[in-house]
């Protein structure tokens, strides 16, 4: 008998192989220190692009550009008095946090942040003589995933507001709640309008599957595209959709009753959830690291196009932020429940009937005419449908809307 | 691994959740004991599903699923409209049928 | 890959067949989880936090799902289950009663009768499992077998994962019952917003 089979505790310490655990602690390390890197870099970006364009400075003193800001504002998160309220529910307040952030960190382990996709190359790369790709992990159910951390992010939320024990963080939180809930069918028909053309669910095969221009951002049809932004966004409770903390009614939102370093936690979830998110639609629309090999090592290209094209994102928000008014909670219900599910589940049928025709050899042209005539058909039913009841609140007398 | 250390812990669940179901006087907690009940069975399922190497114990937990989701649905539909009624969801105090 | 292969050539003492301890440790600890949050599920006081410990329970069986090589089923139970139900749930509680603090109408005063069928449900499941399925184990490998028909000679052709088996299964041989399903939740969207309108 070996050692081994006595103890027969630990087969973790026995004939393993050193390569392996250093590609992954190397991977889990720094796909940790980007993301962090990338949220300070985020914040500072937000702040300096949208004091741009509303014609201020912005920070500007600490290191050239005021670079350094973020870093001295989470020194300072770090100095100042720890507090919980006197009516908290004190376990889950100091739960809540921790659950915000989490799930944020979770979701950026199966995004493809590099790795050369041209000449059929599907992402590998080589380290310590083994095959590996630039992703933490690749599920075969990776796309899931990220739509399961999306739903899990929802109870940071929800029990910072309620534990807060006051009633501006509770409002705050039943908006968020509800709005996170609603714009997760929304988000996820048009992940499956993606799924649909990529004939997978990992995040390294959908990347594979646009390569090198068959990006799913046309191939779709842009509509899943356009609404996938715009859930994204209301996910994200990112203005205009940010009900959730909106300062002239609800004080500051479900984070009201935070300081230091646990506001610093739900601070950072935000900022990195809008990093991740932007990550995310790069990968399902826009082909994420693919694109071509000018000079150089082909993995290399791989990380600069991906971060080209997260930065086009990143303003993209930044300049939501910076241009669009806020939306009013019945607004922001009828566009997600009226509006972008509909459209999400017509256009999926719409790519589904067209992917059978072109299996089963139909004629395309008909097959548009009549998923067109049936689209028009339920949305007649629908339009009806709203209109019946709008009338029948009228007649009751209550306030149109 | 063994099936019955799975088919164990899916029976503790269940017994536990039978627990919450006749202990409880909420409504919402007793959905929450029913959904442990559920659960417990989907692990039954899906291990019956390993150890046969059959497709149908995955299928049938995915249904197991979205059945729960309706009757969550439901059931809080019901518990809301008791609350607006009587301002109360202790189940016990819905006792109006008997006279 | 190295480190399942070096684990499953170990017996443990006392037993004859090999036997994997990683995966064995780690139902174990789970497992114990997933108990205890159970426990506190049913004894605690206070609605949300029951509602937290039941999703303790809930993420821990997505874990034994995923043990069990059914990620698809691990990663659904976690997105609607989690992500959906239990929500649900608590935004019906902060309608209703949101309140901080114990409750101490949550339960009734005499759970001992609770408590004896319980355990004597328990005795009787566990004393069924044991005594049907002794000594029975789970295939290492747990890739779902390719249907019958793609079958050819030779040793038998297993999936790249299970999330593609079960798509084949659910779209499939099950395509019936999925859309009867569909009518279901229909059935039942329409009949909540029936029941909860406040007319």
């Amino acid at each position: 008998m070996t050692p081994a089979q006595v103890l027969a505790l630990d087969p973790l310490l026995i004939d393993v192989d050193w390569g392996v655990v250093g590609i992954v602690v190397l991977k889990v390390v720094v796909a940790f220190t980007l993301l962090l890197v990338s949220v300070l870099f985020m914040v500072w970006f937000e702040r300096k692009a949208v004091s741009d364009l509303q014609n201020r400075i912005g920070p500007n003193r600490a290191g050239p550009f005021g670079l350094f800001q973020t870093i001295a504002d989470g020194l300072k998160f770090f100095m100042k008095e720890d507090s919980i309220p006197d009516r908290a529910d004190r376990r889950v307040f100091v739960l809540a946090p921790y659950l915000a952030a989490v799930p944020a960190f979770l979701v950026f382990a199966v995004v493809p942040i590099g790795g050369d996709f041209s000449d059929g190359n599907r992402g590998v790369i080589r380290i310590f003589g083994h095959d590996t790709l630039m992703q933490v992990a690749d599920p075969p159910v990776g796309i899931l995933f990220v739509l399961a951390m999306s739903g899990i992010a929802v109870y940071g939320i929800m029990l910072a507001g309620w534990s807060s024990g006051s009633k501006y963080p509770l409002l705050g939180s039943v908006r968020a709640s509800a709005q996170m809930v609603s714009y997760e069918a929304a988000l996820g028909l048009s992940v499956a309008a993606v799924v649909l053309f990529s004939e997978t669910l990992s995040t390294n095969g959908i990347v594979a599957a646009q390569v090198p221009w068959g990006w799913n951002l046309w191939a779709t049809g842009l509509v899943p595209f356009v609404i996938f932004l715009i859930a994204a966004t209301a996910e994200l409770n990112r203005p205009p959709f940010d009900l959730v903390e909106a300062e002239q009614e609800l004080v500051g939102g479900f984070n009201t009753e935070y300081a230091s370093f646990r506001f610093a936690l739900f601070f950072l979830a935000e900022f990195m959830n809008v990093v991740t998110m932007s990550a995310i639609i790069v990968t399902l629309f826009l082909g994420g690291p693919a694109g071509p090999v000018l000079v150089g090592p082909g993995w290399m290209w791989g990380t600069i196009w991906f971060t080209v094209k997260l930065l086009g994102f990143l303003f993209l928000f930044v300049w939501f932020r910076a241009t669009l008014p806020r939306f009013r909670y019945d607004q922001l219900m009828v566009l997600g429940w009226k509006v972008l599910i509909p459209l999400a589940l017509g256009w999926f049928l719409l790519l589904a009937g067209l992917k059978v025709a072109d299996g089963a050899d139909w004629n395309p042209i008909a097959v548009v005419a009549v998923a067109a005539v049936g689209l028009l058909a339920g949305y007649g039913l629908l339009a009806s449908a709203l209109w019946a009841a709008r009338r029948n609140r009228e007649l009751e007398g209550e306030v149109s809307i | 691994m063994l099936l019955s250390q799975f088919l164990l812990l899916s029976a503790i669940l269940f017994s536990i959740g039978v627990y919450g179901v006749i202990v409880r006087r909420n409504g919402v907690a007793v959905l929450m004991a029913i959904e442990l009940i559920l659960n417990s069975v989907n692990i039954n399922l899906v291990a019956f599903g390993a150890m046969h190497g059959n497709l149908s114990g995955q299928v049938f937990a995915l249904f197991i699923i979205a059945v729960a989701a309706a009757e969550v649905g439901v059931g809080l539909a019901i518990i809301l409209s008791i609350y607006r009624n009587r301002r109360s969801v202790a189940l016990d105090e819905l006792d109006l049928m008997k006279g | 890959m190295t480190l399942l292969a070096a684990a499953n050539g170990i017996s443990l003492p006392g037993t004859d067949d090999p036997i994997n301890v990683s995966q064995t440790v780690g139902f174990a600890l789970l497992a114990a989880l997933m108990i205890w949050a159970a426990i506190r599920v049913v004894t605690t006081r206070n609605v949300v936090h029951a509602a937290v410990w039941l999703v303790v329970v809930l993420a821990g069986a997505a874990a034994q799902f995923i043990l069990l090589a059914a990620e698809f089923v691990g990663v659904t139970q976690v997105m609607v289950y989690i992500g959906a139900v239990i929500v649900l749930i608590l935004f019906g509680v902060m309608l209703t009663q949101a309140k901080l603090g114990n409750d101490p109408n949550l339960s009734r005063r005499n759970w001992y009768g609770g408590a004896v069928v319980a355990v004597v449900l328990f005795g009787l499941l566990a004393f069924a499992t044991i005594d049907t399925f002794e000594d029975a184990k789970l295939p290492e490998d747990r890739r779902m077998a390719l249907p019958a028909a793609e079958v050819g000679d030779g040793e038998v052709p297993r999936t790249e994962s299970n999330t593609g088996a079960v798509s084949d299964a659910v779209f499939g041989a099950y395509l019936l019952p999925l859309e009867v399903l569909g009518v279901l939740l229909t059935a039942a969207l329409v009949g909540a917003i029936a029941v909860a309108r406040k007319d």
